[in-house]
């Protein structure tokens, strides 16, 4: 492995400075939806949904029922709604339940996606979190959620970071590519705003940058995603390429996700609200987003059992 | 005139072969967040609409009394142009009543023991915090002001001011060292537009707790929370006299300074009527406290956190439509970032949502009266002519009633202009630019004003260094428009003298 710390160094980053970045992410927060803004929110909100399952316990049979879910959100939709609901983005798991991910999504329109890269931690050799990649490929990914090196960013060395995820990025041939920061491991706005910078320089347009692996406490934060889109915006505006983005951990409510949205409508603008550039990684956001919608179409809030498990 | 509307920034669509296949817009378009796109923010209304009586007396010696004037005034609602009540006008009389009830309560209220004083303070910041959203409401139907900042700013500041005066009330000793402070007697106070609800409470909480009594004159376009407050002051059973409120406009204000019944004047609002006042009470024994206007510099450096600094331009700036004393009204930017700052101050102001006050939504809500939409377009006809350059970024469309402006700035603005000297109190920015710290300092400094100014620099050093330099009562560094009742408010120069708030804020209610 060749190590060139030195080299391939991003431009430099635009330091953050924490205080406005809180105060204008909680701005969000107050922004007050309401009616058809309200359920075209909630809408959109479902089709960007990666429905996540990463447990040891994992097993083909849980990933078949994820994958039920995925294609068919809600059983009662007609019914309660009068319309059926569209199915969401993807389906995230680990590489080994991707064939069985596969199986069950084929021709549904639902993406298989796969972290992989030695998934949290990433604590691996380069070759095996590229194989790791490929395989995943090979079994059907669509998707590939890898995690950065941690470890070589917080001690400096931006230019291994770099390599890796370009590597990456050629193992993943036509999957695209989100790239987990791990923002709670990097702590600082500033390492954020970098590891984003570092990431997009070596991606590819529509591949993603995306916050948390969801293992580690903080995962997506409003303050964080907002600094990770400015990072797309200004790439955006410097070059004219779109990245998207996918925060992760920690969404669970309707409520929060629409304040999302708002950040993302606010901060890139509408061109960004599709899950062609902006999803969640969730597993319990799904079913409270459909308790949002039933509350909004009939007055009432249903009890959270009402909503089938995935 | 030269003007420039919304920059674009087109770009080259090639999409390069990626194997993608995704729709992409041709441009960053933000304006979606303003209406009409996709994720169009539908109306949300407030939905509490307190009652608002058909005309209003004055509160004088615990109760509200008929006008001896017999007149009348009505209060307007500036985003709908609606009357909402009429307002009693207090004539010479009338003040010289409030003044009496107020002396003779003074001595049972500054000798009441210190502890049962604070407790009558505590009891009045409960119940506003109890009546906040009502409160909120009046304030934002009254002055125009969006209901996001009435109900997230305005209002628990103002009880904060009662929390903070009202612990102080048994502690004066520890406040002000080696002192035995004792009231200063019945107070004047005249209050501006801009914060009714929140300079009444800058006001009345420290005179309170030092055992003073107050007559207080609210702005005549905003009287109504004013009005509820003393509501809010018989409800809990403030002794009668202690607080009395007359409503009027620059005659009753007049009435209240001449006054011989009256120990101390504390007055925010413009340097114009502040100068007239100076000049009123100078041959007289009456204390004296300003707090006036201001041409506040936003000082912006190449290293500073520049998405955070357009953060605290717009804070600085476009908070209440402008109708902000410490407004940053001046931004400075270092010549190395100019057109960067630009451009993000654009994009940024494209996504401002303006209309009305009632709507959660809204960010900048409605002029606070016909006059002062006059004065500001009297100042963006004098910016256009003097030859800066006006960016009308903002896209929100306005409602067809009402008194409203759109948030802009200016670039290309000498020193010189009008527009970079004079307080426009709107949402209109002027943007010039510097090579070096001493030339930012220089250029701030070169203001009749003192208010308040905003430092923007990642670099520590540098931070406290200019802010040691700039001549201005209030610095804020990396941040804009934070306010806190622990922490003094007050200028240097035109923009007044006496501090509010925090320890020097009771040092002009004692003895």
């Amino acid at each position: 492995m060749t190590s060139t710390d030195t080299q391939h160094l991003p431009p430099s980053s635009p330091t953050v400075d924490a205080v406005m970045v809180d105060r204008r992410a909680k701005s969000f927060t107050t922004r007050s939806i309401k009616k058809d803004s309200k359920m075209a929110a909630l809408e959109l909100a479902i089709s960007m949904i990666d429905l996540t399952t990463l447990e040891g316990a994992d097993s083909p049979e849980k990933v078949r029922s994820l994958c039920v879910k995925a294609k068919r959100p809600w059983e009662r939709d007609e019914e309660i709604l009068g319309r059926r609901l569209g199915h969401v983005a993807a389906v995230c798991v680990y590489p080994s339940m991707v064939p069985h991910a596969k199986e069950h999504l084929a021709g549904s329109g639902v993406n298989v996606a796969s972290v992989a890269t030695g998934f949290p931690s990433g604590q691996y050799p380069l070759d095996i979190r590229v194989r790791d990649v490929k395989q995943a490929v090979a079994d059907g990914a669509d998707e590939i959620d890898m995690v950065i090196n941690r470890g070589a960013f917080l001690s400096g060395k931006y230019g291994v970071v770099a390599e890796e995820i370009r590597a990456v990025v050629e193992a993943c041939g036509p999957a695209h590519l989100k790239v987990i920061l791990e923002t709670g491991e990097l702590v600082t706005y500033d390492n954020v705003r970098r590891a984003s910078d570092i990431a997009i320089s070596c991606i590819r347009e529509g591949d993603f940058i995306k916050t948390s692996t969801g293992k580690v406490s903080p995962a997506a934060t409003m303050p964080v995603t907002l600094v990770m889109l400015e990072a797309i915006r200004d790439a955006y505006k410097q070059t004219g390429t779109m990245y998207g983005m996918k925060p992760a951990g920690g969404i669970r409510t309707g409520k929060q996700a629409w304040h999302y949205l708002c950040m993302v409508n606010e901060t890139l603008g509408e061109g960004w609200l599709s899950p062609d550039w902006f999803r969640f990684g969730a597993s319990s956001l799904l079913n409270d987003v459909l308790r949002s919608m039933q509350k909004l179409a009939t007055g009432e809030y249903a009890a959270s059992y009402d909503f089938s498990d995935a | 005139m030269r003007t420039v509307t919304h920059p674009e920034h087109e770009h080259d669509a090639t999409t390069g072969d990626k194997g993608m296949n995704k729709a992409r817009p041709a441009r960053l378009d933000l304006r979606a967040a303003s209406g009409g796109g996709l994720f169009d923010y539908a109306p949300a209304p407030e939905s509490v609409r307190p009652d608002i009586a058909d005309r209003y007396g004055l509160f004088i010696d615990g109760s509200f009394v008929e006008p001896g004037s017999g007149n009348w005034f009505p209060s307007i609602n500036p985003a709908t142009e609606g009357t909402m009540s009429m307002i009693a006008e207090a004539s010479t009389a009338d003040v010289d009543r409030a003044v009496k009830a107020a002396r003779e309560a003074l001595p049972a209220w500054s000798g009441l023991p210190a502890k049962e004083r604070g407790k009558y303070l505590y009891r009045i910041a409960r119940r506003m915090q109890e009546r906040a959203r009502e409160l909120a409401v009046l304030e934002t139907l009254d002055g125009g002001k969006p209901i996001k900042e009435s109900r997230d700013v305005d209002v628990p500041l103002a009880c904060a001011h009662f929390f903070y005066h009202a612990g102080w009330a048994d502690k004066l000793k520890f406040a002000l060292p080696g002192r035995d402070p004792k009231p200063v007697g019945v107070c004047g106070q005249i209050i501006p537009w801009n914060f009714p609800l929140l300079m009444l409470a800058w006001k009345i909480a420290p005179a309170l707790a030092c055992g003073n009594t107050v007559v207080l004159k609210p702005a005549e376009t905003t009287s109504l929370t004013a009005l509820r407050f003393a509501e809010i002051c018989a409800e809990i059973g403030l002794p009668k006299g202690v607080v009395n409120i007359v409503t009027g406009a620059g005659e009753t204000g007049r009435a209240i300074v001449e006054h011989d019944g009256i120990d101390k004047i504390a007055f925010t609002g413009s340097t114009q009527v502040g100068k007239m006042i100076a000049k009123a009470v100078a041959p007289t024994n009456k204390r004296l406290t300003l707090e006036l206007g201001g041409k506040s510099a936003n000082i912006i450096f190449e290293d500073a956190s520049l998405d955070q600094a357009i953060e605290g331009i717009i804070e600085g700036i476009y908070f209440n439509q402008g109708h902000v004393c410490c407004a940053g009204s001046r931004l400075f930017v270092q010549e190395s970032i100019l057109d960067t700052v630009i451009d993000k101050l654009s994009d940024r102001m494209s996504s401002l949502r303006v209309g009305d006050p009632m709507d959660k939504n809204t960010d900048v809500g409605a002029i606070n009266s016909k006059e002062q939409l006059a004065t500001i377009s009297k100042y963006l006809t004098l910016g256009d002519k003097e030859g800066a350059v006006r960016h009308d970024v903002c896209n929100s469309s306005l409602p067809d009633k009402g008194f409203w402006c759109r948030p802009c700035f200016y670039s290309g603005v000498q020193p010189s202009h009008t527009i970079a000297r004079e307080e426009i109190f709107g949402p209109v920015l002027a943007v010039m630019s510097f090579r070096t710290p001493e030339e930012a300092i220089s250029r701030a400094n070169n203001s009749p004003y003192g208010l308040a100014a905003g430092v923007w620099t990642d670099k520590g050093s540098k931070i406290f260094d200019v802010a040691r330099r700039l001549d201005a009562g209030i610095v804020w560094l990396n941040t804009y428009n934070k306010f806190d009742p622990t922490s003094p408010f007050g200028g240097y120069k035109e923009s007044g003298f006496g501090r509010e708030g925090g320890r020097h804020g009771l040092l002009a209610y004692c003895r």
